[in-house]
């Protein structure tokens, strides 16, 4: 069958299974919109390309298949740039299409002609520039496969205009033939022995469960191993929602803004089995002192992640749904009672702490927001979150019980993304409740994309938390700079009217006793919703490892009278 | 200390610059790199040099890292393996005609070979490893070099040696033996 490079892009995606794309068209890639029309796919009109990144990368994440996302060339291209290196940080599958200027014309400056292969070389799992209309079917092929296999991650595949006009014969390829690209699924024998004789010997194992787990499904195997071996697990700022909350084992989330007693297992630990998780240093704290007494376990997909920042006594290289499935009939069962029972003793001192147990002194506080909401939604919906003290306390509050349900620019800590990604999880989860938590900094740099949301219907729950501040930026100010406020002090617009210049339904909330109502109105209210809450100013995140100290030096929340 | 990989990769456009963007990126500082075709028009293959203050660590960060790379089909550390190792200069040295007898004379201990011969001018090719290359410029230099070009090492192991492959499995082509490969994890 002869097609147009156009109809081969659509006949491939078709093909992939996609249902919709996020995108936005200019001149460089016009031949594949005209083709869209004849094809089922929904496309999404966006109003900037990167919410269509991030809103590809939210259906990524919410439905586990891959995301896609599509720009014009140059400044088209260019716009998809921070979405791409997001994706990217969080080893999220994406395939993003560009158009590119005829290949004659590459390499002379054409107009709106960028080398868009050369900017995300960085920042993609792998890309590919197509010059020929015979190289779209294997390119877009391979890029599916690339970018959901072994550590998922963005494709990008640029396409030249000549190559979307001219016609070939459309043969779709069969499985991709990759000489180099060979991810290791198992682990050999002989490790998976030493890291069973590390575990018999170990009186504090902890387990750190990371985004692989999700990215993996191994859920059902963390949890038989966790609970086979007796080890408390802690988990990374995306490997939430692997493990669930209310489990006796779990120490929720570690790291900088992670629970005190999740922190103190680690530093304490004799034995640290690291599942799909990369040390970032936003949750070793400084490497000199982190885990000194314990020998370390790493399951990973990655190689390229074993040894990178802390050396490991046992790598196990390969799938962790795999690794875990042969590791569990291998290890016995044990009880570390003296050990959890330690854990409890900390678990006990952080509840005196928590925020939960404040009086009420007719302020509103985001962490009692996050956990009113939880309330109301029985923990079951779908969170996305921009970036900043908001994303952390949302992280702390919403108990997240299951996976494909938290989605948060980790790695990146990219602010605008929490709107889009709502936007694009919705795609994927239609008939379940989704909630986007933003701060007023971050909604404010992807705030049109509420006009998207209205245009698609998407059901989607905006809460705004506003505390006219750069919140984040200025709870370092005061914590590590004296208090000198530089560049934080910010002016919104008033977001209900900005709501109802959209179309969309909005409250504004100042006090405690309006929140359960507000937020069952919003609940209640089809199509997206605006809350706009109006939050204590200068609260901070606790507990807080500052950058570059021990796990265990934590900013503790000072305990109220 | 240096160490060298070689690194068999797929023969497309950009290969090099991947590469080379993720020695970048990664902080990892090339020494040396040179790149040729080999008996399979598909497949390329590099010598690369790279300077590895940690040794074995930086040296397994680095072939994990090659691996990332879709095209990367292979990579090899050669460093500590019976190998065959040159590099090829061409070194123009100004010369009068009635010092050209003490240029031929140096060429000829180091077996390098005058290739052009100008008024006053000569192109002297050497081959060779390192170590010897730079002997022969030392001493070529008070004689008076203008201008010189230098390939870059390649390095081949000699008889049935392979060097050391530190990546359990990322290779399907040469390990099937996972308990062996094993052995090799640092
Ligand atoms: C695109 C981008 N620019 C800058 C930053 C640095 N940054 C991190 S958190 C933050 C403040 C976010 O403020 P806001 O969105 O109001 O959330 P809050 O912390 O107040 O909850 C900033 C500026 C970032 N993460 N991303
Ligand atoms: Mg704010």
């Amino acid at each position: 069958m002869k097609l147009k490079g156009a109809e081969i892009v659509w006949e491939c995606l078709t093909r992939e299974g996609v249902e919709v794309v996020f995108g936005y068209p200019g001149g460089a890639n016009m031949p594949i919109y005209d083709a869209m029309l004849n094809y089922p796919i929904h496309h999404v009109l966006v109003r900037h390309e990167q919410g269509a990144a991030h809103m590809a990368d939210g259906y990524a994440r919410a439905s586990g298949k891959v995301g896609v996302a599509m720009a014009t060339s140059g400044p088209g291209a260019t716009n998809l740039v921070t979405g791409i290196a997001t994706a990217m940080m969080d080893s999220v599958p994406v395939v993003f299409i560009t158009g590119q200027v005829a290949a004659h014309l590459i390499g002379g400056d054409a107009f709106q002609e960028t080398d868009v292969t050369g900017i995300t070389l960085p920042i993609t799992k792998h890309n590919y520039l197509v010059t020929r209309a015979e190289d779209i079917a294997e390119a877009i092929r391979e890029a599916f496969y690339i970018a959901r296999s072994g550590r998922p991650g963005p494709v990008l595949i640029d396409i030249c205009k000549n190559a979307q006009v001219e016609s070939c014969e459309f043969v779709y390829p069969d499985e991709p033939e990759l000489p180099g690209y060979k991810p290791v699924m198992r682990s050999p024998k002989a490790l998976l022995d030493d890291a069973v004789s590390l575990l018999e010997n170990a009186k504090r194992p902890v387990i750190l469960c990371g985004h692989g787990v999700i990215m993996s499904n191994a859920e059902e195997e963390l949890m038989q191993f966790a609970v086979k071996t007796q080890t408390p697990v802690a988990s990374t700022l995306l490997g939430l929602g692997a493990f669930p909350a209310s489990h006796s084992l779990s120490l929720g989330m570690m790291g900088m803004h992670g629970e005190a007693y999740a922190n103190n297992a680690i530093q304490n630990s004799d034995l640290i089995l690291a599942f799909g998780m990369r040390f970032d240093d936003r949750v070793t704290g400084t490497l000199k002192t982190y885990a000194p007494k314990a020998k370390k376990i790493h399951i990973e997909i990655d190689p390229s992640e074993v040894h990178k920042n802390v050396f490991v006594d046992v790598p196990l290289v390969g799938d962790i749904k795999t690794v875990v499935s042969d590791l569990i009939p291998m290890v016995d069962e044990y009880d570390h009672d003296e050990w959890l029972e330690e854990i409890q003793g900390w678990k006990n001192d952080a509840d005196t702490r928590s925020i939960m147990n404040w009086k009420e002194d007719g302020k509103l506080y985001v962490a009692h927001l996050i956990a009113d909401i939880w309330k109301a939604t029985g923990g079951g919906a779908i969170v996305t979150t921009d970036v900043g003290q908001h994303q952390m306390w949302t992280a702390q509050y919403y108990q997240l019980e299951k996976p494909n349900r938290w989605i948060t620019s980790g790695g990146a800590g990219t602010m605008g993304f929490g709107l889009p990604s709502a936007i694009g999880a919705w795609f994927a989860a239609k008939d379940q409740e989704i909630w986007a938590v933003a701060g007023d900094g971050g909604f404010q740099m992807t705030a049109a994309e509420l006009t998207t949301a209205v245009q698609e219907g998407a059901n989607v729950k905006i809460a705004i938390m506003n505390n006219n501040f750069l919140g984040m930026v200025r709870q370092w100010q005061e914590f590590f700079f004296e208090k000198r406020y530089s560049a934080v002090n910010m002016v919104t617009p008033d977001f209900v009217k900005l709501a109802d210049a959209h179309g969309v339904p909005a409250r504004r909330v100042t006090t405690r006793e309006e929140v359960a109502d507000a937020i069952e109105w919003a609940r209640n209210t089809q199509g997206p919703v605006v809350l706009e809450f109006k939050v204590e100013r200068e609260d901070a995140v606790y507990p807080m490892v500052p950058a570059g100290a021990a796990l265990h030096e934590m900013i503790r929340r000072p305990v109220k009278a | 200390m240096n160490y060298t990989f070689i690194a068999l990769v797929e023969n497309k456009p950009g290969v090099l610059s991947r590469v080379s963007s993720l020695f970048r990126r990664r902080n990892f500082n090339i020494e040396s790199l040179a790149v040729g075709r080999t008996q399979d028009p598909d497949v390329s293959r590099m010598t690369i040099v790279v300077d590895c203050p940690n040794g074995d660590i930086d040296a397994h960060k680095i072939e994990a890292n090659l691996y990332k790379l879709v095209n990367v089909i292979d990579v090899q550390d050669v460093t500590h393996q019976p190998n065959v190792t040159r590099d090829l200069a061409l070194i123009k040295v100004l010369v009068a005609p009635e010092r050209r007898a003490e240029v031929n004379g140096l060429a000829d201990i180091f077996r390098a070979r005058i290739v052009d011969v100008a008024p006053d001018s000569v192109i002297v090719e050497i081959t060779g490893t390192e170590d010897k290359i730079e002997g022969m410029i030392e001493l070529l230099r008070p004689i008076g070099i203008v201008e010189m070009v230098r390939t870059g090492q390649v390095s081949m192991t000699r008889g049935v040696h392979d060097g050391v492959r530190r990546m359990p499995g990322m290779n399907e082509r040469r390990y099937d033996n996972m308990t062996e490969v094993a052995a090799m994890v640092p």
